[in-house]
């Protein structure tokens, strides 16, 4: 019930609560603001991604394979990015999902690496132990509804043991010996598993080599965010390499007697 | 809309009655592609078609030995992902209507005609009807293989895949399809894409059904492998007389009193 006459037969304004109706977390808030009281966001969305990543176990270590492409969208905008990196000598790592969330993990693994190094107490930090680091920082972030919006293999060698394991933005962490991000896990995971479960002691490098080559092949024809330039990181006891820019050979010519999409014949 | 002449184009008139609906909390039920790996492949002689046994309903098994590849006509099989119901009602009607065609045109059916007659009815249906088909065939041009959408579109390729399991068996299509494969090799090709499916693939499980088409002659491998069998059990696991302990046993015969009356006559009395 409004009591000032000057305001009836007038618009009601909603700015101002004269009687108190809501409670004062519900009442209109008309005075002065913080300036980055909307600056705090939330990562809603990936913006800039990466596609999938996929790692095997061989005989003598870990291969795992990243396409070279950071999509804004549909658009293929950043067409030679690493998505694989080395932590310390031990480990690879490979990241799909938000690009910028993956170079904040880059920064923050690289601190750690450096701590580390300069702690000089004999150990060094190995895939597990950065497997698990990435595990903690991806659930707390989620567990904060802020997630850092990544799917992350991690894979390396250490004291003569293999390791493989997956972390996403949620979290979940779990290992097998043929693991795929994205896409990947939908297309390439059935061929990896065929060619990969129960031989991981007997695929020399050479063998783990054409398996990816093929998967990231498939990837490529069904994958409508991938491109044809890769790399490939291979960790053994040696240590870690990353591989250049591999360029992969496909084939368009399957329905070239094939005219129009029914009954056409011409 | 009770009228003798029913106008041109689509009725929208139920739009709104669904547009008020979703308002209220009841949002329209999503036609998916749903539990299933069918694929078709084309071959040196013809095509061969293949598919897996489970029919889900949500996350329950609910048949776990149905039949995918549908009969169109002799030399013309659908295999059918989606709502089943959609699929075999639609292959039926559509089967029956080439039996009609190739009785009025006097020629033997053509997979184009049965092409052309489900998307046009799928079309009509705006994609309400959840029937994702593969549909191949050889005929007097020889032989062809579709993949027919929900929607209404088709496209012509030497290899496809539908249903749930697609991208598990197109992987697998990708890096072993070659043209002009002999026999064995496209039916080995079919059942490993089907394979990668079933063990991929949480909605296709149990076996794989091929069937291989070409100019003289149509082969039907219903469960030409059967990987998913159940083992025998290891013991006998029947209740041994005496696991439940019994006070009284009380044994009646039913029949208490029986008298048994002849009656004559020959045939039925239709009075």
């Amino acid at each position: 019930m409004d009591h000032f006459p000057t305001n009836w037969g007038r618009p009601r304004n909603d700015a101002y609560d004269a009687y108190g109706t809501y409670p004062i977390a519900q009442r209109p808030y008309n005075g002065p603001k913080d300036a980055f009281a909307d600056g705090i966001q939330r990562t809603q969305q990936p913006i800039v991604t990466g596609t999938s990543v996929l790692a095997i176990k061989f005989k003598d270590g870990i291969m795992m394979a990243a396409d070279n492409l950071a999509s804004y969208g549909s658009l293929a905008r950043f067409k030679d990015i690493q998505r694989l990196q080395a932590v310390g000598a031990h480990t690879v790592i490979g990241a799909g999902g938000d690009m910028s969330d993956f170079q904040y993990i880059q920064a923050m693994l690289d601190e750690l690496i450096i701590d580390e190094f300069t702690a000089q107490d004999g150990h060094t930090l190995g895939p597990a132990e950065i497997h698990e680091y990435l595990a903690q920082i991806m659930y707390a972030r989620r567990s904060k509804m802020n997630p850092l919006w990544n799917a992350i293999l991690v894979g390396g060698v250490k004291d003569g043991k293999r390791f493989l394991s997956f972390v996403d933005l949620l979290g979940t962490t779990y290992s097998a010996s043929t693991l795929a991000t994205g896409y990947g896990a939908h297309i390439a995971q059935p061929l990896l598993r065929t060619a990969v479960e129960g031989k991981e002691d007997i695929l020399t490098e050479d063998d783990a080599l054409k398996i990816l080559e093929q998967s990231m092949k498939v990837l490529y024809y069904r994958d409508a965010r991938s491109i044809d330039k890769y790399q490939v990181a291979t960790i053994t006891a040696e240590g870690t390499s990353i591989s250049e820019t591999r360029r992969l050979e496909t084939s368009w010519s399957f329905a070239e007697g094939i005219r129009g999409y029914g009954a056409q014949t011409q | 809309m009770a009228s003798v002449y029913s106008s041109t184009g689509f009725d929208f008139s139920n739009e709104l009655r669904n547009n008020f609906m979703a308002e209220k909390g009841l949002p329209l039920p999503k036609a998916t592609s749903t539990g299933t790996t069918i694929v078709g492949c084309l071959f040196k002689d013809g095509i061969v078609l293949g598919a897996d046994t489970r029919a889900t309903e949500g996350p329950i098994v609910a048949d776990k030995n149905c039949e995918k590849i549908h009969y169109i006509t002799e030399s013309i099989r659908c295999c059918g992902a989606g709502t089943a119901a959609d699929t075999e009602f639609t292959t039926a009607l559509i089967s029956s209507n080439m039996e009609l065609h190739a009785l009025s045109t006097g020629r033997k059916p053509r997979v184009v005609t049965a092409m052309t007659m489900l998307k046009q009815m799928l079309f009509r249906y705006q994609g309400h009807v959840g029937a994702a088909l593969v549909l191949g065939g050889v005929d007097a041009t020889g032989p062809h293989l579709f993949t027919i959408h929900p929607h209404g579109s088709t496209d012509k390729l030497p290899y496809v895949t539908m249903g749930s399991g697609s991208l598990a068996a197109m992987a697998v299509f990708e890096s072993g399809w070659r043209a002009n494969m002999e026999r064995e090799d496209a039916l080995n090709l079919v059942k490993a894409a089907i394979s990668a499916g079933i063990f991929n693939d949480l909605g296709s499980g149990s076996n794989i059904d091929a069937c291989i088409i070409t100019a003289s002659h149509t082969e039907m491998l219903r469960n030409v492998e059967m990987p998913n069998m159940r083992v025998q059990k290891e013991r006998k696991y029947a209740f041994r007389r005496g696991t439940t302990a019994w006070k009284t046993e009380n044994v009646r015969d039913l029949v208490v009193n029986e008298q048994i009356t002849f009656v004559g006559g020959d045939a039925m009395d239709t009075t």
